[in-house]
């Protein structure tokens, strides 16, 4: 092989990565989905603002555990601690939705670099305990704070003013819907900036090979948490989205089970992917829907039956699947 | 003074007897963990399904508790050979998230199967009436039943911890913790081993299950409520070892029952920060290698 052939050669896949930021086609895919659920489907659009919060949330642990790599089980406590923080000011009078989303991200954001900057120190079963071990401590805490948090009653009297001052949350959940998807908008668009720029592409190669990153000087430590605590932020804000279309907030927003959900959203769709979020949400939040108004007892059974199912067969998920199928027939 | 003692000794009493259900509950899980790497969030199924079996043997069939625990014990351990030769050996290569998504699978349908089967409420544990009533025990009174968890909890650490030094097979296990590949080398056979060690842990937890089904109460939730709790006493312990797993459980145990007795209302949030506190002091637990 010649110096120039070799050269060519090595051209294409840096090609491959200084364009993989620009925008393609399919990317516009889920959000004309989501324009056409709002005009095809009108009396569905409270259940759709909840699968577009659950997008955001697994888009926040796919910032997490598919770029970063980090296994984790608690991120329902950022979730429950951004509703609580912007259920907690709506009912205490701060009635404006999109300030109290920014408390929320910065509460949650804080909350997740001070427990990342402990918890990863430890890797493998010690995180996974130390992640289940911040829910429930934090599940324990709302629990016990009752006079704050109304306990197991739930979080009641949140009152949202208008969106802008303009737009009333109305009965059909038109407002809600649509708040919630400009809002998956922008965090869609930040979360795919950062991927793309030089902190996400170190922090693949961390989940890649973390002896390495350490051995071309990379501050691993330092990235993981900011990962970890970036993953917060948006989480708070899907939390925070949440307890203000609701308008209510119960304990189970911090719980293993959401956490365990939100997991399994994730895996469903393709972790790494930026978009497994997007396919995995709708999918779940339908199906729970649909099956676990018959029993949801039942519904668990399913659900830990596909999950053994996915990972005995089927990794990478729906997306991953996808992507085999276009390899095999290009 | 007069009211400190009675509870201090109250506290150790009941802090021991849960500190035992836990460490039987979870040592074959720092086992396992230690020998093959594997993250096994189902592991208290099987303390669940001994709790179970136990239970219905006794009240259906009208088994004593002793045998039915007994063959709680050995169906358990069968059972869990067969998911280790059939789904978990698949997965020791696998990336830990594919293992932590698989076991919660497994925890999911078993906690779904577990209501269908047993519905949602809590199962009673019948006691023998040997096991009724309290003993006398310096000028004090305690419960029979917590008195025998706590000596079998001793007695079972005791023996594990014999074989685990003193025996060919503890010894051929300590050299597959300490380096896989070497112990396969010199002609162990790890595969059998992992099958045997699995069947092991399965069975501990089930008899920590049945033995303790009045001091953690069986229900479907029980493999997530006490998850971790397991994790807990695996991870401060230290992967892989024997007697990590027993120190750490006595803490937790101790700890916890303590810290709910006497600060009712922030008990539990002050386990998980003193938890923190130990990890970043110790990150790899008390007994584990970093």
């Amino acid at each position: 092989m010649t110096k120039l052939d070799r050269r060519t050669a090595a051209v294409h896949p840096v090609d491959h990565i200084a364009h993989s930021h620009r925008l393609r086609w399919p990317e516009a895919l889920p959000w004309l989905l989501i324009a056409a659920t709002y005009l095809l489907f009108p009396s569905y659009l409270a259940l759709g603002s909840q699968v577009l919060i659950m997008v955001l949330f697994a888009l926040s642990l796919d910032l997490v555990l598919g770029y970063a790599g980090i296994v984790t089980l608690g991120h329902a406590a950022f979730f429950g601690l951004g509703a609580y923080t912007a259920g907690l000011l709506a009912a205490h009078g701060w009635s404006e939705p999109i300030s109290a989303l920014f408390a929320a991200a910065v509460v949650a954001g804080a909350f997740g670099a001070a427990s990342g900057a402990i918890i990863l120190r430890t890797s493998g079963l010690t995180l996974l305990m130390l992640t289940l071990a911040v829910v429930s401590l934090l599940a324990e805490a709302a629990n016990k704070a009752d006079s704050i948090t109304g306990g197991a009653d739930g979080l009641q009297g949140i009152v949202i003013n208008p969106l802008l001052g303009r737009f009333d949350f109305d009965l059909y959940g038109r407002t809600a819907y649509l708040y919630c998807a400009a809002v998956l908008l922008v965090m869609w668009y930040v979360v795919r900036r950062l991927v793309h720029s030089p902190f996400g592409r170190s922090l693949t190669g961390i989940r890649e090979n973390r002896l390495r990153m350490h051995a071309i000087g990379a501050p691993v430590r330092r990235r993981l948490v900011t990962a970890y605590a970036i993953g917060a932020a948006v989480a708070g804000v899907a939390g925070a989205l949440q307890a203000q279309t609701t308008q209510f907030v119960a304990l189970n927003v911090i719980s293993f089970h959401l956490s365990a959900a939100v997991l399994i959203i994730l895996i469903f769709g393709g972790a790494g992917r930026l978009y497994g979020a997007f396919v995995g949400a709708p999918i779940y939040m339908v199906a729970q829907d649909m099956l676990s108004r018959l029993d949801p007892v039942y519904w668990f059974f399913w659900v830990g039956l596909l999950l053994v199912l996915v990972v005995l067969f089927a990794r990478g998920g729906i997306l991953g699947c996808v992507d085999g199928v276009r390899r095999r027939w290009p | 003074m007069s009211q400190f003692l009675p509870a201090l000794v109250s506290i150790l009493f009941h802090g021991l007897a849960y500190a035992m259900v836990l460490y039987l509950a979870a040592v074959g899980l720092s086992v396992t963990m230690g020998l093959m790497g594997f993250a096994n969030l189902a592991h208290g199924v099987f303390a669940m399904a001994g709790g179970y079996l136990t239970i219905t043997l006794m009240a259906a069939l009208g088994v004593g508790f002793l045998p039915a625990l007994a063959v709680a014990i050995l169906a358990v351990a069968a059972a869990s050979v067969v998911l280790e030769r059939t789904l978990y050996a698949r997965l020791y290569t696998a990336s830990e998230i594919d293992q932590v998504l698989f076991t919660i699978g497994l925890v999911y349908m078993a906690t779904a199967a577990a209501t269908f089967f047993w519905g949602p409420s809590p199962q009673h544990l019948a006691l023998p009436a040997a096991l009724q009533g309290d003993i006398p025990l310096v000028g004090r009174q305690f419960p029979t039943y917590r008195a025998f968890v706590i000596v079998m909890g001793f007695a079972t650490a005791l023996g594990l911890w014999a074989g685990i030094e003193r025996t060919r097979f503890g010894a051929m296990i300590r050299a597959a913790v300490d380096n896989r590949a070497m112990a396969r080398s010199v002609g162990i056979d790890t595969d059998r081993l992992f099958s045997l060690t699995f069947a092991l842990g399965g069975g501990l937890a089930a008899l920590g299950g049945g033995i303790g089904a009045e001091i953690l109460s069986i229900h479907p939730a029980y493999a997530i409520e006490h998850l971790v709790y397991f994790l807990i006493v695996v991870a401060v312990g230290g992967m892989g070892s024997i007697r990590g797993p027993f120190f750490a459980a006595l803490l937790l145990g101790i700890g916890d029952t303590a810290c709910k007795y006497l600060f009712p209302e922030i008990g539990a949030v002050f386990i998980y920060i003193a938890l923190f506190i130990l990890l970043l002091w110790r990150p790899a637990g008390l007994f584990g290698r970093a």
